[in-house]
């Protein structure tokens, strides 16, 4: 898994690729609890267009974002969902509780 | 059989392997994914919660060829069998949470209810095992 962060205006960019699993997300939840609760990043979106796999865990970890998002006032959102991650999103029922949107410039323009 | 030890590393290998197998035996692209998600959360649940997050704990796995007469037809089927030596495991509690709740944790048991056609756990001596079924659909059904 790999991950790597932009910054746009006053959003943050979180790119994600690979496989997301017990073994790794924490990498995930950390950095993105960080710029949420520390860094008061007014957006932060999060792109799962190279995401492989991701198992209940790395959903955790999304839900984890969305709670300290709406906890602080912030907004926190999807773009890009591969096939694995959208599956597993509408498996928990829980893709409707996201910010979803198709792109990168859809997520930036909303 | 597949032997390995209680390292979330091996995750990724072991689901590298159920893909294949299950490609090989003719499961759907949807199929594929979802068993290999359903054994990736029972493996992950074995770790967590038989194991304790410890890494070097003896894990078994079993896959075999199966059948069954379903509707007048012979259904084939593949079986996983995970074994573990962590304590027992109370099966009233290995039901997940109400999906309608937003937050996390408690969804690998519901990947695995979802993707699997039998979810059995039993504890035999002092070995845990859950055995896990999916059959592929028969020619009427796909129809």
């Amino acid at each position: 898994m790999q991950i790597s962060i932009r910054r746009h205006d006053e959003t943050t960019i979180f790119d994600l690729s690979g496989d997301i699993d017990f073994a790794n997300s924490p990498e995930v939840r950390q950095p993105l609890l960080r710029e949420i609760r520390e860094n008061r990043t007014p957006r932060v979106v999060v792109n799962l267009s190279q995401v492989r796999y991701i198992d209940s865990s790395g959903v955790a970890s999304l839900v984890e974002g969305l709670k300290a998002s709406r906890d602080l006032g912030s907004r926190f959102g999807l773009f890009g969902l591969s096939t694995a991650a959208r599956e597993t999103l509408q498996l928990s029922r829980l893709i409707k509780v996201f910010e979803v949107h198709e792109n990168e410039e859809q997520a930036l323009a909303s | 059989m597949l032997a390995l030890y209680s390292n979330p590393r091996l995750l990724s290998v072991v689901r590298g392997a159920v893909e294949r197998l299950t490609e090989t035996l003719g499961f759907p692209a949807v199929e594929c994914r979802s068993i290999t998600r359903a054994v990736d959360e029972a493996l992950t649940n074995i770790v967590r919660h038989s194991y304790g997050n410890r890494l070097d704990k003896p894990i078994a796995m079993y896959f075999r060829r199966t059948q069954r007469r379903h509707e007048g037809e012979v259904q084939h089927g593949l079986e996983i069998l995970l074994c573990d030596h962590g304590p027992g495991v109370d099966p009233s509690k290995l039901r997940g949470r109400p999906l309608e709740e937003i937050r996390p944790g408690g969804l690998g048991l519901h990947f695995i209810r979802q993707a699997m056609d039998t979810v059995e756990f039993t504890r035999k001596g002092p070995t845990n095992r859950l055995r896990l079924v999916k059959f592929l659909a028969s020619a009427s059904d796909a129809s």
